[in-house]
């Protein structure tokens, strides 16, 4: 059904158009890894915990290969030598290189065969729990089969405890999905932090063991509302690919994963970026876990009327790189925002027509719809109201992860009351309006279909030139929300590793295998 | 004058709060909203709204009388004296009291990743229909995004000989925005830097009261825009102008 009337031949070209552009920046990619991307082979293969000086032993290896050996090997074969040299298993050699009776780099280095065959036994062990993890969710969903819009909150103290008690009432309320919000500043971190953590700034450190607790509590709530609570946190900034190794080991379900939202809102290195959400993502894909891109960013810097077609085009971009991770479309969740100024005269109809348009180009795709934030006052009594409209456009264009907005935005993290009172209201509008969206069309060259026609052609010419100049040069141009980052600028690039001809990743290599 | 809160006649004190008690919405926990009403000194509170959100946790919405009154007269508030000019007249007193371009220096400084509030200020775009400096003939402006460190803010302003410093706080939890307003303040102070330039803070949670305390020259919370930033800077680097001319 092509309810706005959509030129179809656009939809393909533009597909086309970022395909092409991720092609080049994936050959690009090829060539390289990151000290990141390095840590979390690591990290698959079991090396947890920290030293004495709280530094992850992830990031003591790493440091160790870069500053005694040479990083563009990888981790793997000074991994796969060590272990051969020293006739020791996995978690024999990595408990003694942690009380430092032993070295990872003074040994004669394999060659690739001999290394790959040492450690493919390990690569398929570890691999195991991620696919347990991933069977555990099916069946949880299985059994308590999951609704069309999921109602989604965050929750944000800074303790992890805390939190547990804020998600437990917010997933009894009524929300499906429950994200903990990262304190601000760790996306910039070039570490993960170690721990149970109970301070944080505007939100909890993402750690493995938060992850543990907060999945524990939220499994006991699935099974006690006989509905499987999902579980998101954040796989950007400096630590990517490190934070989807954890969350895979975790059974995380969703992750914050942006192939460019680092590079334009955190001035991270474009080529870091790029390297780092390759793997993030074939991790993903391997593990069933959704992600979620950052389109409606774009929109809290830039206008959302002028700059409506920059979300189109960049969520096209999302979905080329996400298929080059071989992350299936039914794990795209695609970001979008109600975000237009609500004193302009049908705006709602905007809203419904962007909404509604990125419906009809993503069929597949678990659209992630991200609520009023700009455009809020302070006046809570109003951002309800704003709230109720985008609950409306969520529910009449089927949208399938919901955001809910609180009314007590840019005043504070949400309140207990506040959060139940956001839930309460998207609750009477899926009720109310159950079955709207069956009761309506949309007038033949009317607003609305206007509207969408003319946000893709604008989203197809961008691409068009983004394919011509391509990605890095498009960033360097600022195309996307107005900011301009440099090809060596940003945060991160010194830990851009270009692959030596023994180079090899395990995990990459199993993964690819096995999903294709 | 003196006033109270006006719910529909003047002087009825009506005024409505809500919260949350680790307690159920039954009776007791009614009981209980009513009382700490009372403990505001709210005369005839009532509960007319009492709902369960989690076990063990109700939901209170409470009317009630404030007792209390103030005297206008006796109220002084510190506010920005300045006028706030149009982009026009602005742009005008630069071209005509300075033969150069004014430079600002804006950031989200320290941990915070938020640039709304930066950004509103200083994009072309603005906000809400105003403007934003850049837009300006006559300021040359740098905006350096979110999560600037102090000390890069500050060398940063010294390469460009900044005249005034833009700082945007968004995240106030555990008032992690004081002591980072303060980090600057002392640092522009111990590299002998404090006078040269104009040092405002803005953000949601910001008031010019809040600035003074702090040592800023002036601070901007909601509902302010570009043009009431630009006013007051360009104002006040114009006296300051004046005043060295005369001390010469």
């Amino acid at each position: 059904m092509n309810v706005l009337n959509l030129n179809q031949n656009e939809i393909q070209e533009s597909r086309d158009f970022a395909m092409r552009i991720a092609n080049q920046v994936s050959a690009w990619i090829e060539k390289h890894s990151t000290v990141s991307v390095e840590r979390s082979i690591l990290r698959l293969f079991g090396v947890d915990g920290i030293n004495e000086i709280d530094v992850p032993m992830v990031n003591v290896m790493v440091d160790d290969i870069c500053k005694h050996a040479d990083i563009r090997n990888g981790a793997s074969v000074y991994l796969a030598s060590a272990l051969s040299y020293h006739q020791l298993t996995l978690t024999g050699f990595i408990a003694k290189y942690q009380r430092k009776e032993i070295s990872l780099v003074n040994v004669p280095l394999l060659t690739q065969e001999a290394a790959k065959k040492i450690l493919m036994p390990y690569v398929v062990d570890r691999m195991r729990r991620l696919k347990d993890n991933r069977t555990q969710r099916d069946t949880f969903i299985s059994k308590y089969p999951e609704p069309k819009t999921q109602k989604y909150v965050i929750v944000a103290t800074g303790n992890i405890h805390e939190d547990v008690t804020q998600a437990k009432a917010a997933a009894k309320a009524g929300a499906d999905i429950i994200a903990v919000i990262r304190s601000t500043g760790q996306s910039l971190l070039d570490f993960v932090p170690y721990g149970a953590t109970t301070e944080g700034f505007g939100g909890t450190f993402a750690t493995q063991e938060n992850f543990k607790i907060m999945r524990r509590a939220l499994d006991q709530v699935s099974n006690e509302e006989k509905r499987y609570i999902k579980l998101v946190n954040y796989a950007s900034g400096l630590c990517m690919p490190e934070i989807a190794a954890m969350a895979a080991m975790e059974r995380l379900d969703v992750l914050l994963n942006d192939s460019m939202y680092g590079i334009i809102f955190r001035d991270i290195n474009m080529q870091r970026t790029f390297v780092d959400q390759y793997f993030s993502r074939l991790i993903n894909a391997y593990s069933g876990i959704i992600i979620n891109t950052g389109e409606d960013n774009y929109l809290t810097t830039s206008d959302a009327v002028e700059e409506a077609h920059t979300v189109l085009a960049s969520q096209f971009i999302n979905e080329a790189f996400a298929l080059k991770s071989l992350l299936p479309r039914k794990l795209m969740g695609l970001g979008h925002a109600f975000e237009i100024d609500p004193t302009i005269e049908n705006s709602f109809l905007y809203e419904v027509a962007q909404a509604e348009m990125a419906r009809q180009i993503f069929p597949e795709s678990p659209l992630k719809y991200m609520p009023p934030t700009k455009h809020i006052t302070g006046n809570i009594f109003r951002a309800f109201e704003q709230n109720t409209l985008f609950n409306v456009a969520t529910i009449l264009t089927n949208q399938s992860i919901h955001l809910l907005g609180m009314m007590t935005e840019a005043i504070h993290t949400p309140f207990l009351s506040d959060r139940y009172n956001a839930i309460e209201n998207a609750k009477m509008v899926y009720t109310t309006m159950a079955s709207l969206r069956d009761e309506i069309s949309f007038k033949e060259g009317g607003v609305v279909e206007q509207r969408a026609q003319f946000v893709l052609h604008r989203a197809h010419e961008l691409l068009r030139d983004i394919s011509q100049i391509g990605l890095f040069h498009a960033l360097e141009e600022g195309v996307f929300a107005g900011i301009k980052r440099p090809y060596d600028g940003g945060k991160g690039l010194t830990g851009v590793i270009e692959k030596s001809p023994l180079y090899f990743n395990p995990f990459e290599d199993k993964m690819r295998e096995e999903l294709s | 004058m003196k006033i109270r809160p006006y719910g529909d006649t003047f002087h009825d004190g009506k005024v409505q709060v809500s919260f949350t008690l680790p307690l159920k919405a039954d009776a007791l926990g009614v009981e209980a909203a009513k009382l700490l009403a009372k403990k505001m000194n709210l005369v005839d509170p009532q509960v007319v709204s009492a709902e369960d959100i989690h076990e063990g946790f109700g939901f209170f919405v409470v009317y009630g009388t404030m007792p209390y009154e103030i005297q206008t007269d006796d109220i002084h508030v510190q506010e920005i004296e300045s006028k706030t000019l149009s982009r026009e007249e602005i742009e005008g007193l630069i071209h005509e009291n300075f033969d150069r371009d004014l430079v600002f220096v804006g950031a989200s400084t320290g941990s915070d990743a938020h640039t709304v509030g930066i950004d509103a200020i200083m994009n072309m775009k603005g906000f809400a229909g105003h403007y934003g400096l850049e837009r300006y003939s006559g300021i040359k402006t740098y905006n350096l995004g979110s999560q600037v460190d102090n000390e890069d803010f500050v060398r940063f302003a010294k390469k460009v000989n900044a005249d005034v410093l833009l700082v945007s706080q968004t995240v106030t939890q555990k008032d992690i925005h004081i002591q980072n307003l303060t980090d600057l303040a002392e640092l522009l102070e111990s590299m002998g830097m404090r006078k040269q330039v104009l040092l405002i803070c803005g953000g949601a949670r910001i008031s010019h009261e809040l600035a003074k305390e702090l040592g800023y020259d002036a601070g901007f919370g909601p509902k302010k825009y570009a043009e009431d930033v630009a006013s007051f800077a360009v104002l006040e680097l114009i006296a300051r102008k004046k005043e060295s001319e005369e001390a010469k």
